[in-house]
Order: C-alpha cells, then structure tokens, then sequence
C-alpha cells in the first residue's frame, strides 16, 4: 500500500514533532510517565493503548491545553527553525501549526458548516477591528479568499453540499470529517487526530483512511492520531507507539508492535489482527 | 488598645458572619449539587424577614407575648421559605436542567427582580419597622457594654443551626444522597438516588437557614424593605465564595472572615466603604483564588 | 383531567405561597390588619389559568425540539426571513422604519421625543452588551459601569474643563474602553457564572466610589448643569435641542447598527462566536482567546461609554443612583427578550420594553416585574428569544446556492 512504500522515503527525514520524556502529574496522580515520542516528516504515527493509557492527556500537554510537568516538546515547523512549546498558549501552538480534532467532537454547534472552517483560517489572516468597521477593500478581498479557502477544504471531505447548515445538524461520522476540515484550515504541518473513527461504521471507517492518506499528500504534513480500530491502525500507520497507564511500553511499525508479547499482553490480545 | 471596642468589632463581626453563614450556606449548598449560582437566594431571605413581619405585627395585634411571636414567626417563616425555595427551583431552574450553564443564571437574575417586585406591589416599597422581640434577660447583663441578647441569640441560634447541619449531612441517610449526588449526579441517580427529591431537599434546607437569617437580623437591625436581599446575598454570595463554595464548612468559616472583615475594617478605617469592601474581596478571591479557603481547585476535562 | 388536577393543586400551592405576602397587610398605626381575600381568588384564578398555559408552553418546546431534530424547518416565521434575507423586501422595510423614525419628532410632543431618546439610549446600550454577552458569550452583569464612566467623564469634564460634547464622546468611548480592559485582564481566567459575579461587583464598586467620593464625582448628589451638546454654537430653545439630541441618537444607534452587524460578520466577530460556542475548541483553532476577550470587553464597554456621554447630555444631570445593578439587569433583559447575538432581536427588545410600559401606563407599575418574569420565562421557553440570529449570507463561488437541507448520511465515496 502507499502507507509502506511512503515509509521509506520519510525515514530518513527530520522529526516534526520530538517529545523527550513527557510526563503530567494532577495533584498525586501521574497520568503521564516520562513518554517520548517522534514524527517525522510525512509519517502517520499511531499512538494507541488501552482506555486510561494516558493518550488524550498526551495529546492535550503537545497542544498546549495542558503545561506538562517535566519534559520537553519540540517541533519543526516549515520554516525549520526548531520550537520549544511547552508552557505556549495552545492558540500558539496551532498557530506554529500543530492542529487537532477532539475525541468528544467539540465544533461551533451553532456556527454553519462553512463558518467552522472559516474560523481555522482565523490564525492565518490578519483583519482587525478597524477592517471589519470599515471594510476597506483589503478586508473584504481577505474575507472572500477566506471564504473560498475553506470551501474548497469543505470539498476535500465532501462537505460541500452542507456548507450552510448549522455543524451541529450534521450527521456523526459528517462532523468527525468537518473537524478534519477546520484542522487542516489552520494550515498545519502536523495534524494531530484524537480518535477520528470513533462512532463510525466500516465503511465510513475506509473512507476516513483514504481521506488521511489523501491529506498527507495535499496537504504535505505528517499525522499523529490516537485510535482504537485497530485495523486502520495497522493498515494506515508508518509507525506505532504502544501506552499503558501513562507510560510508553512499545513502539515500531505495525508488524513489529503487533508481535511484541508485552503489547499483546497488555492490549492487542485476541484483536491483534490476524 | 481599646479592648472593649476591639470585642464590640469582635462580637459585632461574629454577629454579621453568623448571619452571612446561614445564607452562604445555601448557595454553596445549591452550588454543589447543581453547579448553579442561584442569584435568588439573596431575595428568599428577604421574603423570610418579611413574612416574619407580617406574622409578627398580625400576631402582635392579636395580643400575643414576645417570645410566643418570635418562635411563632421564625416557625412560619422557615416554613414559607422552604416552600418558595423549591417552587422557584420548580419554575426557574428545573426547566433549564440541561440549558447551557448562562441560561439559570441569567433566569435567576430574573426570577430575583420579580420576586423583588412581587413584595413591593403585594406590600411596600418602604423600609417596615421590625418589633423588638427579644427580651434582654439579666443573665446577659454582664457582657452588656459589647453585644446585645440579640446578637447573642444571632450567634448561638446560627451555630445551633450550622451544627444541626453538620450532623445531618453527615449522618443520615438524605445527607449521604446529596453528599454523593454533590459528587457525581449521574452515579448517584444510576445508583438509585431521586436527584429531584435530593435537589427539592438542598432548596428546602437552604432557604429554610436563609430564613432563620432573615427573622434574625430583621430583629436586629429592627427594619425590613425589599432590597435587603441584595446586598445580604452578595455578601453571602462572597462568603461562600471565600470558604470555597460547595463546601459547607468553607460556606460558615467564609461567613465569619467576612463579617470580621467588614466589622474591623468599618470600624477601624471608614466606613463609607462599607459595601464595597465586600464586592472588591469578592473580586480578589475570584481572580487569585477561585477556589476559595477550602475549595479544591478542579482540573479541566477536555 | 389529570391536566384539570394538576392546575387545582398548582393553584392551591400559590394561594398557599402568597398567602401572607398577598392577603395580610398590617396597618401598625390603627393597629389593625386588612385582610385582602380578594388577591388570593385572584392568584388562586390566574395561576390556574397560567398553569394550564405553562403546561401547553413546554409541551410546545418539546415538540418543537422534536421537529428541529428531525431536521424539519417552521414555516412560521417565513415571511420574517424573507423581509431579512431579500433585498427587494429589506430595503424598502428599512427605508419606511428610517422614515418613522426621523419623523418623530414633528409628530411627537416634547415629552414622547423623551422617552423615545431613552428608549434609543437602550437600543445602543442593549447593541453593545450584546457584542459582549451574545456574540462573545461573557456574561457581564456590570455593565452599567461603563455607562457611567462615559457619562461621568462627560459631566466631570465639561464642569471642570469646559470641554464640549463632541470633544468627549470620543475621550468617553475610549475611556470606557479602558475600564473594559482593566476589567478584563483580571477576570479573563473566570468562566460563565464566576465572571458574572465578580463584573456584578465591579459595577457596585464603581457606583459606591461615585457616591462616596465627593471631592471627584460629587458624591449622591451628582453633577448638574451639564451642557448640553452645541449645534455649531447655536443657542437652541429646550424643544429645538430635544429634537437635536433625539437626531443626534438616532445617527448614534444607526451607526451602531451598522457597526455591530460589521463586527459580527467579520474576522473578529466569528473568533468571539467560536468563544461563546466552545472556548477550548476555539483555541486549539489558533485563535488567542485573551485578545478576543479583551476586544469584547472593550468594544462592549466603549459602546457604553458613547451612550454615556449622549446620556450625561440629554439630562444635563447626572448622579450614582442612575447607574444600579438594576440599570444592567435590564440591559441583560433586553438583550435576552431580543435574541442574543441578533442585531434586530436587541433594537426591538430594548424598543418593547421601554416603550410598552410608558404607553401602556397599567404597565408602568408592573415594569420591573414584567421584566424579571421576561427573563425567567425566555430562559424556559424560547431561550434563542424572539429573533434568532440571522445566517450571514457568503459568496460561494461554485456552490449551488442551496445548502442542502438537514445533512441525512453524508455522500458515499471518498473525499
């Protein structure tokens, strides 16, 4: 499949994302345990584990929502220069071009379809205040290539035809994909997944795995995504990182991970795909 | 140092605080098991004091002596106070159970100008005298010079109060339902828990301790009007919020550092200030520490 | 029957409820006690009455919550959307409400072209909490207080400094402005109820220092004489500078129509609505939550403050007991009645509520009574109030124009 022979290629580049011994304390409890982990560029990594490993919480201390208590997180944005973001505002995380989608769907209920993507676009324009008094030809030009940006996004998930309605009339497995959407209008290099197929049958299940691999193309970026179906894991993954109650107990591609006994023993067990 | 100004302040600051406890101890209450600012406690109180006056000055007619009025009085006044408390829940906030969280507030503001109204339109807007009630027994002479029967009855009825509280939300089977329901709402309900019933009883014991408030400083203040319930409910509001709300023994420690706050600030400094210095304590704590004295600070989920 | 039982008992529990309040009244001087059985046959008849209403209301907003679930649109309301949406419709709608309006005066007496500066004075306040409490969805319940720094800064400085009307409206703005931010940084933490509480206190400490600092604002008294504002130094008799200031407000409140419609469809104003919407989700789209914040706070609040300063300007007096926590209750009032985040929904809210108790004079008694049951009673039945916001209309280029209806399972096929 494309995913394998991706691989190769990418091996070699530089890592995007690099956690060096991550860990996250509340109060007493130690939900994250000296976690490390790499992206490199163009690669779809899994992270998965059993519920409670930890891989929300991980994800909410690399995008900023949480200050994680020891460790560092770095990236590589386009540019190449190299970012510490530990302690960012996760506004500024996104705004390096990290970008998210959330395991409990969380979009604008009330906002249209379109709006939601219009608002990732918010960190990558620039009208003010003034702009939006006035309306100057500047900000109306802005305005419309916002508009047409994020519908040509809505048209890369098929959205299109809903761009009017209000996000939270659409159907399940529709708002999963409008979440990709707004992630990707942000314009991320990496593109962080909490989840994506949670909820959704079989055959949307396929559909979302050749949605990621088409944005990986596009859009150019690399993909982390938490996720419990274990078959678009193995098929869809350059790389696997294995979680269990907060630390990292695996990690390799997914031939190696689905043979290494302590992941079957803690996790794969009789799904490990046979 | 002039001792006996100081426990005049002293005592007078207790007295207040007792009297802020008892209404923060409703909102905390409120606070946590529905997670709901109810904004009209504030005016259950005041419709405490005032149907108190009403019983008072209809029983006074009636020739009645002063202690049967008082008992007589407090009793009616806890008791219409626990019924408004659970018929404004019913109106206001029942309906707006799974609203976005602005939409009882918003509907408790509301419901707080009307009941507001409602007393000015049904009696007075005027500030009504409050009888005396309470006799001065000479057993109390000796303390006399720096705090009144009143204040002492304020005190001791308020820690009664607050003990009989104590013991019953410990120890009984209903205290137990609205300790786990204060938890964790839905497991309790999957466990057999009426949540409806355990919300009716938190408004029942709430606005009956805010009653119990009300008769007492209408007594001893000697004068009512609709808008005591205000101001007395944002300070309460403070209290609660300065013990940690949700917590009932942060809502009464909050009640007594408020009224010692206010009572040796007035009296040290000035008071023109007198209210305002409530509002900007109200203000610091929300800003430095939300949580308050005995609150835990609450992580959130994503 | 079971509806018949249940609005006996709900009668009984409210004649019960008001019993004391309603029926007692002590006359202490004679003492003696005027029984009023009359008001309990009365509650005892209304609330039956309104039980059965109340009961048909909520049944109606379930049924109502069924429909839009099941993705059916109401027909009711039709015409409405189509005077919004449709040019040929809007415009000429617009263009005779404007004529109204600018009329007014030559029909009105004096008195009328009052109220209906106050009433416009609410229109402009109600617009701009409405950039704070219904497009960015921060609940903030002093916002008298910038109402009262704008006119305060008006009063204080034409008294002291002589400055005219048109010189401070702007100084007045931007000084509200910055009391939002001040205000804003140390509450940007606190979420829903909280900010709530403590903008509450803000707004009593602002009217407590008024009244307490005498040396500064006067103290309880206020500050009279304030001048009125000039027309090219003209000397205008009471009439004439009536009709002047109602013109002057009336240009005031269209250009804050047109502004908050502007901030509303545009960068800023769809960051405020993904705040009020989801305030993670909105960060983890990139957009900084505390400058939209802080530009809510401050464009909310320097609204205020202009409609301070044309307040301070039409009464020529001004004290603290203008500015109380009722004042920003019923604000809040207007802006629940109207719709949060609808521009027309607040101008027709605060038009409602100030206009139909002066007309209706049975009302006036009953004003603010109507107004906590408004409050209380959109929260249960129609908390979206009477206008919902409208859909801003984008140019999509290639789109078939119709969205299609209620998405049912999204196209097969991959993307």
């Amino acid at each position: 499949m494309s995913a394998t022979t991706a691989t190769a290629a990418v091996n070699a580049s530089a890592a995007v994302l690099d956690v060096r011994s991550v860990s996250m304390n509340f109060g007493g409890l130690r939900a994250l345990n000296e976690v490390d982990l790499q992206v490199r560029q163009g690669e779809i990594v899994a992270l998965i584990g059993p519920n409670g490993a930890g891989k929300t919480t991980f994800f909410n201390c690399i995008t900023g929502i949480y200050v994680p208590t020891e460790g560092e997180v770095r990236v590589t944005p386009r540019d190449g220069r190299t970012v510490t973001v530990n302690g960012m505002k996760a506004s500024e995380v996104t705004t390096l071009g990290m970008s998210r989608t959330f395991q409990n769907i969380r979009l604008f209920p009330t906002m249209s379809v379109l709006e939601n993507v219009m608002i990732g676009r918010h960190c990558r324009t620039r009208a003010g205040i003034l702009g939006a008094l006035l309306r100057d030809p500047r900000t109306r030009a802005e305005e419309q290539r916002i508009v047409e940006e994020s519908y040509e996004l809505l048209k890369s998930v098929n959205l299109h035809q809903h761009y009017q309605d209000q996000a939270r009339n659409l159907p399940y497995g529709a708002q999963r994909r409008l979440e990709i959407a707004r992630a990707l209008a942000t314009n991320p290099f990496l593109l962080c997944l909490d989840e994506p197929a949670a909820g959704m049958n079989p055959q949307e299940t396929l559909e979302l795995k050749e949605l990621v691999l088409e944005i990986r193309e596009r859009h150019e970026l690399s993909v982390l995504l938490i996720e419990h179906d274990m078959s678009m894991v193995m098929s869809l993954s350059d790389r696997i990182y294995v979680m269990e109650y907060g630390s990292k107990i695996a990690e390799g591609t997914p031939e190696e991970v689905s043979r290494n006994p302590r992941v079957i023993k803690a996790y794969l067990g009789e799904e490990s795909h046979a | 140092m002039d001792w006996q100004y100081f426990w005049e302040l002293f005592f007078g600051g207790l007295t207040r605080g007792s009297i802020y406890a008892l209404i923060a101890l409703g909102y905390t209450m409120v606070y946590g098991i529905i997670e709901l600012i109810n904004f009209a406690h504030g005016e259950v109180y005041m419709l405490g004091a005032f149907t108190a006056l009403i019983v008072a000055g209809a029983l006074g007619i009636y020739g009645f002596p002063a202690v049967a009025i008082l008992i007589i009085a407090a009793a009616v006044a806890v008791i219409y106070c626990a019924a408004y408390g659970v018929t404004l829940e019913k109106i206001a906030y029942k309906p707006l159970r799974d609203a976005p969280r602005l939409s009882p507030l918003i509907s408790a503001i509301g419901m707080s100008i009307f009941l507001q109204n409602y007393v000015i339109l049904a009696q007075t807007s005027d500030f009504m005298p409050f009888p005396n009630l309470v006799p001065q027994p000479e057993f109390l002479e000796p303390i006399a010079h720096i705090m009144g029967a009143s204040e002492v009855l304020i005190i001791v009825t308020s820690a009664i109060a607050m003990a009989a509280l104590t013991l019953f939300i410990k120890y009984t089977r209903m205290g137990k339902a609205m300790r786990a329901t204060a938890q964790n709402r839905k497991m309790a309900m999957l466990l057999g828990i009426d949540a409806d019933k355990v919300i009716s009883l938190t408004f029942v014991i709430g606005s009956s301790l805010a009653a119990v408030g009300g008769v007492l400083i209408a007594s001893h203040v000697g004068q009512v009007n609709f808008a005591i319930g205000f101001i007395a409910g944002i300070k309460a509001f403070t209290a609660a919020v300065l013990g940690g709300i949700g917590s009932i023994p942060g809502a009464m420690l909050g009640g007594l550092v408020l009224g010692w706050c206010e009572s040796f600030a007035t009296g040290y400094i000035s008071s023109d200030y007198e209210d305002a210095l409530a509002f900007g304590l109200l203000v610091l704590i929300l800003i430095f520490r939300p949580s308050g004295i005995l609150g835990k600070a609450k992580t959130q989920k994503v | 029957m079971q509806g018949l039982k249940k609005s006996i008992l709900v009668s009984l529990w409210f004649m019960f409820l008001t019993f004391p309040l309603m029926v007692i009244r002590i006359d202490s001087l004679n003492g003696t006690i005027d029984w009023r059985w009359e008001n309990m046959l009365g509650m005892g008849a209304g609330i039956f009455v309104l039980s059965f209403v109340w009961r048909f209301m909520l049944a109606r907003k379930e049924a109502g919550r069924a429909a839009a679930a099941g993705g059916a649109m109401s027909a009711r309301g039709a015409w409405f959307e189509r005077l919004r949406s449709d040019p040929k419709a809007a415009v000429p709608a617009m263009a005779l409400i404007f004529a109204v309006f600018l009329a007014l005066p030559w029909v009105f007496s004096t008195y009328q072209t009052n109220i209906m500066i106050s009433a416009l004075l609410y229109v402009m306040l109600g617009l701009g909490l409405n950039i704070v409490v219904g497009l960015s969805g921060q609940l903030v319940l002093g916002y008298v207080a910038f109402y009262a720094v704008g006119a305060y800064a008006y009063a204080i400085l034409n008294s002291n400094f002589g400055l005219g009307f048109w010189a401070v409206l702007p100084i007045g703005g931007a000084m509200a402005a910055l009391f939002g931010i001040l205000l804003g940084f140390p509450v940007l933490r606190l979420r829903g109820d909280y900010l709530a509480i403590v903008t509450l206190g803000f707004g009593e400490i602002i009217r407590l220092v008024l009244e307490n600092w005498s040396s500064f604002s006067q103290g309880p008294s206020g500050i009279a004489n304030i001048e009125r504002p000039g027309l090219f130094g003209m000397q205008l008799s009471v009439n004439e500078a009536t009709t002047y200031i109602y013109y002057l407000i009336l240009a005031a409140v269209i250009v804050t129509i047109v502004a908050v419609t502007r901030l509303k469809n545009s960068r800023i104003g769809r960051a405020w609505q993904a705040l009020r919407e989801d305030e993670i989700a909105c960060q983890a789209m990139g957009i900084d939550i505390t400058t939209t914040k802080l530009t809510a706070f401050a464009l909310g609040a320097c609204w205020a403050g202009f409609a301070g300063v044309i307040f301070a300007a039409k009464t020529t007096f001004i004290n603290p007991a203008s500015f109380t926590f009722l004042e920003s209750a019923m604000v809040l009032a207007m802006v629940v009645l109207g719709g949060m985040g609808s521009v027309i929904g607040v101008s027709v809210g605060a038009l409602v509520l100030i206009l139909l108790p002066e007309y209706l004079r049975a009302f006036s008694e009953y004003r603010m009574l109507i107004f906590g049951a408004t409050m209380v009673l959109m929260m249960v039945f129609r908390p979206q109030g009477l206008v919902s916001p409208g859909r801003t209309k984008y140019n999509v280029p290639g789109a078939d124009g119709v969205g299609a209806d209620a998405a049912r399972p999204a196209a097969g096929g991959n993307a």
